[in-house]
């Protein structure tokens, strides 16, 4: 039997636009998009795609992938399936906030899980970009009551167990979970694969599945919010940066020493 | 919940006393269950706290929840998860800190879904809005370049506190409170995770997040080599080496370097960064350090916007001068 892989992954402002381009409507809460510079997908959620696809590189295995938003740039959200996953599942509705409540999101991904019976492991992002809430995946795994690691940098699968390699701050754990079961993962994984020629002419021709709420067994229970927002703003920085000069760079370095030694900080 | 009261904070018990972050912790629920009227509870974690209840005493808590079972004794996230499930359910706490520690990143959204509520992620400062009783947190949202003011619509309020956020309270023995036994009982079965095997990838010397002195390479050095460089420099000033986001994914060194929003969060005295851009999910980790000393050729960088000092130039150049001007400094 073929391994059902599922990756959750979300569509963010491009974390590496320039900070000026970056702006807020502190009377809606909002962050203004910027017109011309796209979205893309969530970086670690692409190194999730990736940890994906080299288990299918491994052995039979399927990969879908499962977004939830208010409104898709369909083409960034194909990349994954021109990287070579499956299946697309884009859940949409207008309703569908995806950055302040994470438990919103998570009942909705998990509520998709659900109708789409099930996976054998789900692979997701360690945090999103934009509101790097580092919780939908651990409460997708929570609300289907499947085993969960965090921060992966290699995900393999053997003998009905997943087998990660955790990061923790000295160093890493090598973890067995039973399937099913959640893992998130890290950018440490490494680059995730490029795009091939065909996999975007396949990706063309692939048409998502689209869920709306409707569509979604979820109750008004599940779906009510757990966080307000009550205020979003763009902090100043007031330090002032003394540039320290010498007559030449190796003079500088001599002075920024003096400077500090000056300053009672070394 | 109608009538929760009380702010509880989570620790663990760890060698023969409280684990570091629990202090920080309780400076933080200090001030909140003053505003609220309202006692500080701290739950313990362990397979026996001892000592560590006079402790967190000493550190402002009213009253201490030893949480014990033999299972507690090393961390496991399903077994802490299903005592902490059981410790709020039965405290029934208004508010419930934890700090965003490698543990508390898996307990915390974990114990907030498990219980139905909402968690403010990540939040660097808490208040109370008194007249609603209810927790303000303020977190950094998209990398921190914006903050965000949240609050928690249900009960109890979970927020997640950035470590080393807050300082802690000095402590003071003569302090008194409670110490209230909470066994729990759990299965070894509910470990659905094992660890087969423990890997340390440190480097040796002082650790990253305890150094006073941190001195950080970036993607302009270019590759593994100039770590070297800032390796003698760290030495001479009894710190450590650490390294933005670039220089992981590069493979210059291990990622325990990493200093960030996705790495470490560290708070030097002094943090001296080379070749390093101060994107914001760089500054996120280092926001805390007393003095920022920027050296960096492109004058425009954002690390100068964030440093006390900076030096515009090539770092072949200025590294070495800079660690011959201190060898001498150190020396005399």
């Amino acid at each position: 039997m073929a391994l059902k892989i599922a990756v959750l992954a979300k569509q963010v402002l491009d974390p590496e636009m320039p900070m000026a381009a970056f702006r807020i409507d502190e009377n809606a809460r909002k962050v203004v998009p910027p017109a011309n510079i796209p979205p893309v997908v969530n970086g670690f959620d692409e190194n999730a795609v990736e940890a994906a696809l080299r288990i299918k590189d491994a052995q039979e295995a399927t990969v879908t992938v499962i977004s939830t938003g208010s409104e898709f740039a369909l083409d960034v959200m194909k990349k994954p399936l021109s990287m070579g996953a499956d299946e697309l599942v884009l859940l949409q509705d207008d309703s569908f906030d995806n950055t302040i409540d994470s438990f919103v999101t998570a009942q909705l991904l998990a509520a998709a899980i659900r109708k789409l019976e099930g996976f054998d492991l789900i692979i997701c992002g360690r945090q999103a970009s934009d509101w790097d809430n580092a919780q939908v995946p651990l409460g997708v795994a929570e609300i289907l009551g499947v085993s969960c690691v965090s921060l992966g940098k290699s995900v393999n699968v053997a003998d009905g167990k997943a087998v990660v390699e955790r990061i923790v701050p000295d160093g890493y754990q090598v973890v067995e979970a039973e399937l099913p079961a959640l893992v998130t993962v890290s950018n440490e994984l490494g680059q995730p694969r490029y795009p091939t020629l065909r996999g975007i002419m396949a990706a063309t021709r692939k048409r998502p599945t689209i869920w709306s709420k409707s569509d979604l067994d979820v109750d008004d229970s599940q779906s009510s919010t757990r966080i307000a927002l009550r205020q979003l703003f763009i902090p100043v920085s007031d330090q002032e940066c003394e540039i320290v000069e010498g007559e030449d760079a190796a003079d500088a370095g001599r002075q920024l020493a003096l400077k500090l030694r000056e300053a009672k900080i070394i | 919940m109608a009538d929760a009261t009380g702010v509880l904070v989570i620790g663990q018990a760890s060698g023969d006393g409280l684990d570091s972050t629990a202090a920080e912790l309780l400076a933080a629920g200090q001030a909140v269950a003053g505003a609220l009227g309202e006692q500080l509870s701290i739950g313990i974690l362990g397979d026996s706290v001892d000592s560590a209840g006079q402790q967190a005493i000493a550190h402002g808590a009213d009253r201490v929840y030893a949480v014990t079972n033999p299972l507690l004794r090393e961390y496991h996230a399903d077994l802490y998860l299903s005592a902490l499930d059981s410790l709020c359910r039965e405290a029934n706490p208004r508010v419930v800190l934890i700090s965003r520690t490698a543990e508390g990143r898996e307990l915390a959204p974990r114990l907030a879904f498990r219980l139905g509520v909402g968690l403010a992620q990540d939040c660097l400062e808490i208040s109370v809005d008194e007249s609603s009783r209810t927790l303000l947190a303020n977190r950094p949202v998209y990398g921190g370049n914006a903050i965000a003011v949240v609050s928690c619509e249900q009960t109890p309020q979970i927020a997640a506190i950035r470590p080393k956020a807050y300082e802690p309270t000095e402590a003071d023995q003569s302090r008194q409170g409670e110490v209230v036994s909470f066994p729990v009982e759990l299965d070894a079965s509910q470990a659905r995770t094992r660890v087969v095997e423990t890997v340390r990838e440190e480097s040796e010397g002082v650790k990253l997040e305890d150094a006073r002195v941190v001195v950080s390479g970036g993607r302009g050095l270019g590759g593994p080599e100039p770590f070297a460089g800032l390796e003698d420099l760290a030495k001479l000033l009894g710190g450590a080496v650490g390294a933005s986001r670039a220089a992981v994914d590069s493979g210059w060194v291990p990622a325990s370097y990493q200093v960030g929003l996705t790495g470490k969060a560290i708070t030097p005295d002094l943090y001296i960064t080379v070749a390093i851009s101060g994107a914001s999910q760089h500054m996120a980790g280092c926001s805390g350090a007393k003095c920022i000393v920027a050296i960096n050729k492109d004058a425009d960088a954002n690390i100068f916007k964030e440093a006390r000092y900076g030096v515009i130039g090539d770092w072949e150049t200025i590294i070495p001068a800079l660690t011959e001007a201190v060898r001498e400094l150190v020396d005399s």
